[in-house]
């Protein structure tokens, strides 16, 4: 790897610590640490399972049914954490469903932050009819129940894959980030800086990408953070509803099978508790993600211990 | 009125028109954008059953009649604008002759009371948790507990639910499994009947507000640590108000103003959540029926709900919107 490449990064940790002169990076927050550790080793552990472990036992009937995990009585090794209902390896459900929950949290983040620093720089340095526009659609879009309308789209889509779900919940997660991008942009236009950089005639697209992006980057990544986390939180919504994709099996799919099964009833705790356990890793993950942000982009939220 | 110009309210009620007109539109575009034409495919599947359905001739007729199908597509839309404002969203096509509006009308009560009930709680708790994190001279012993219970907010209201029935239905057998009430019983305004709707509610009530309490929690908090350096705290401080009349008539009193904001904002969230927690619960209510319909691919009663949804939290948040500049002072919403 190149060397200069480190210390780039490095640099680029460390600015924000130079400029409060505080002699630990906020980047270097616990929070932070520790929510991205949670989501980046369910990515391994699931990617990692992929390798090692047979992802065909995912599909129905490909294994005894209802056998519990291997250190209950009646479990055997060859289904570590037991099976369901239909004769599917629950191991093979996670390692085929965690990535796909990820992957879908993913594409709504960059998705809905792509329209949403666009709509949200051009709401809040535009201003005026641009702004009304793009203010009246966003706010629109934040009162209606978003999971309502999902529901009705996705029960039309006959043919849902992990894609086109993302991208049917993407188009109601970009009214967060436009809201949020546009009340930053919105302060942040008046402040000396920018009216220097106006002043001197810079052209508008660097003084917005230049002079102002790189002072929003903390609320950028918590905005990102919360768009992934909502998106992940619709789909298993729809999922737990049975709108998912109907070929991949997902978290959400797994959760829902328990359900309509009654697992809870007949004590599998296995079959819903699995994949509820991962769910959950990931959902604290992103949230202390989304708070450990918080704390680096308003440093007044550092002070107080909490 | 104090805050509340002419306006504003017209701002907000057409804004409250706007959004619901929006979701309709959306409503109506959405099964004619999907491939195949399944209105038609709706009739079609209908007609198939004809020989079982009782009356399906006439359903086919009423579908054909409220769709317009023969008339041009800016008709149907209108028709369709007419019907979905005068509440008229036809047959159930799963459990024909029974009518959406009636099936709505029997679930909606629940759902309001549920939801009502569950955010009034969890905004309390939670501003106070978030208070009470922010203040000075909160005790340690509170300090450690308080950050643990935002743990749950990190988790949907649904998975917490399943956590929920495991626990208090499956292991200490303490709530019943599902239901609004004990069949045996008449609904009624009677003790059994009472004590039976509470029993069936406290934990869909409580997976609610488990999820959502620290969400306000960490709201409150962040503004009361703003509020925090503001100068009239420290003229308070120095007049020698006591602790608790500072914490309540200023800290608090200042901090929680942008909570409403944040509870109008969240609405549409819990409503989503509602949704999947009654299906959870078996609760009577319009996220069971929802899921009910989802499952027999009922679309009238789909699209009924669904617009109702949306009525009662785009309702909900005009209200809000409405109340909020007669509860802040300092908030003036005429254009400067």
């Amino acid at each position: 790897m190149d060397p200069t490449a480190v210390t780039q990064i490095q640099e680029r940790a460390d600015e924000p610590a130079d400029s409060g002169g505080r002699p630990t990076s906020p980047w270097r927050n616990r929070k932070l640490l520790a929510g991205a550790g949670m989501v980046v080793g369910v990515l391994v552990l699931t990617l990692a399972g992929r390798l090692l472990w047979d992802t065909t036992l995912a599909r129905a009937a490909s294994s005894p049914l209802n056998l519990p995990p291997f250190w209950l009585r009646g479990g055997s090794l060859a289904h570590p954490l037991g099976t369901e209902n239909s004769g599917r390896d629950m191991l093979a459900l996670l390692v085929v469903g965690g990535p796909t929950t990820l992957q879908v949290g993913l594409v709504v983040g960059v998705t809905s932050m792509l329209v949403g620093t666009v709509l949200g720089f051009a709401a809040g340095y535009r201003g005026g009819a641009v702004d009304t526009v793009i203010r009246t659609l966003s706010d629109t879009a934040l009162t209606i129940p978003t999971l309502a309308i999902l529901v009705v789209i996705s029960a039309y889509v006959r043919q849902m894959d992990v894609t086109t779900m993302a991208l049917i919940v993407a188009l109601f997660a970009w009214a967060g980030p436009t809201r949020l991008i546009r009340a930053q942009v919105l302060s942040m236009r008046e402040q000396g800086y920018v009216r220097m950089a106006r002043l001197t005639a810079l052209p508008t697209r660097h003084i917005m990408f230049g002079e102002m992006m790189p002072n929003l980057l903390p609320y950028l990544a918590a905005s990102f953070i919360g768009a992934t986390s909502g998106g992940i939180l619709a789909a298993v919504g729809l999922e737990a509803l049975g709108l998912g994709p109907q070929r991949i099996p997902t978290l959400g799919m797994t959760v829902s099978n328990a359900i309509s099964g009654s697992a809870i009833l007949r004590g599998m705790w296995w079959w819903w508790g699995f994949p509820t356990l991962v769910l959950m890793v990931i959902f604290i993950g992103l949230f202390l993600l989304a708070i450990g942000l918080d704390e680096v982009a308003n440093p007044r939220l550092r002070g107080a211990k909490a | 009125m104090r805050g509340l110009s002419v306006g504003y309210v017209v701002r907000r009620v057409g804004m409250f028109l706007f959004t619901i007109w929006a979701s309709a539109t959306l409503m109506f575009f959405i099964p004619r954008l999907a491939p195949g034409d399944p209105v038609q495919a709706m009739i079609t599947r209908i007609t198939s059953q004809a020989g079982y359905v009782e009356g399906s001739g006439k359903l086919v007729a009423a579908w054909r009649a409220r769709f317009g199908l023969d008339d041009p597509l800016p008709v149907q839309y209108l028709h369709y604008l007419k019907s979905m404002a005068t509440f008229d969203f036809g047959y159930s096509l799963a459990q024909f002759p029974a009518e959406v509006g009636t099936m709505i009308g029997r679930a909606l009560p629940w759902t309001v009371g549920l939801l009502v009930i569950a955010t009034a709680l969890s905004f309390l708790a939670g501003s106070v948790i978030g208070a009470l994190m922010a203040w000075r001279r909160t005790p340690r012993l509170l300090r450690v507990f308080l950050p643990v219970s935002l743990t749950f907010t990190a988790i949907p209201f649904y998975i917490l639910g399943i956590v929920l029935i495991y626990v208090f239905v499956f292991t200490l057998r303490l709530f019943p499994i599902s239901g609004g009430y004990r069949g045996d019983l008449t609904p009624g305004i009677s003790l059994a009947f009472v004590n039976s709707v509470v029993q069936h509610g406290t934990l869909p009530a409580l997976s609610i507000v488990l999820a959502s309490m620290g969400f306000w929690a960490l709201g409150m908090r962040g503004m009361m640590v703003t509020v925090a350096g503001e100068d009239y705290l420290t003229l308070a401080r120095a007049k020698g108000l006591r602790p608790l009349d500072i914490l309540f008539r200023y800290e608090i009193r200042n901090a929680i103003l942008p909570q409403v904001t944040a509870l109008v904002l969240g609405i549409g969230g819990i409503v989503g959540g509602t949704v999947l927690v009654e299906y959870l619960f078996g609760y009577p209510g319009m996220g069971a029926l929802l899921y009910q319909a989802i499952s027999t691919t009922d679309y009238t009663v789909m699209q009924g709900i669904v617009f109702i949804l949306i009525l009662t939290t785009v309702t909900a948040v005009l209200i809000i919107d409405l109340v909020y500049p007669l509860l802040d002072p300092r908030i003036s919403y005429e254009r400067r």
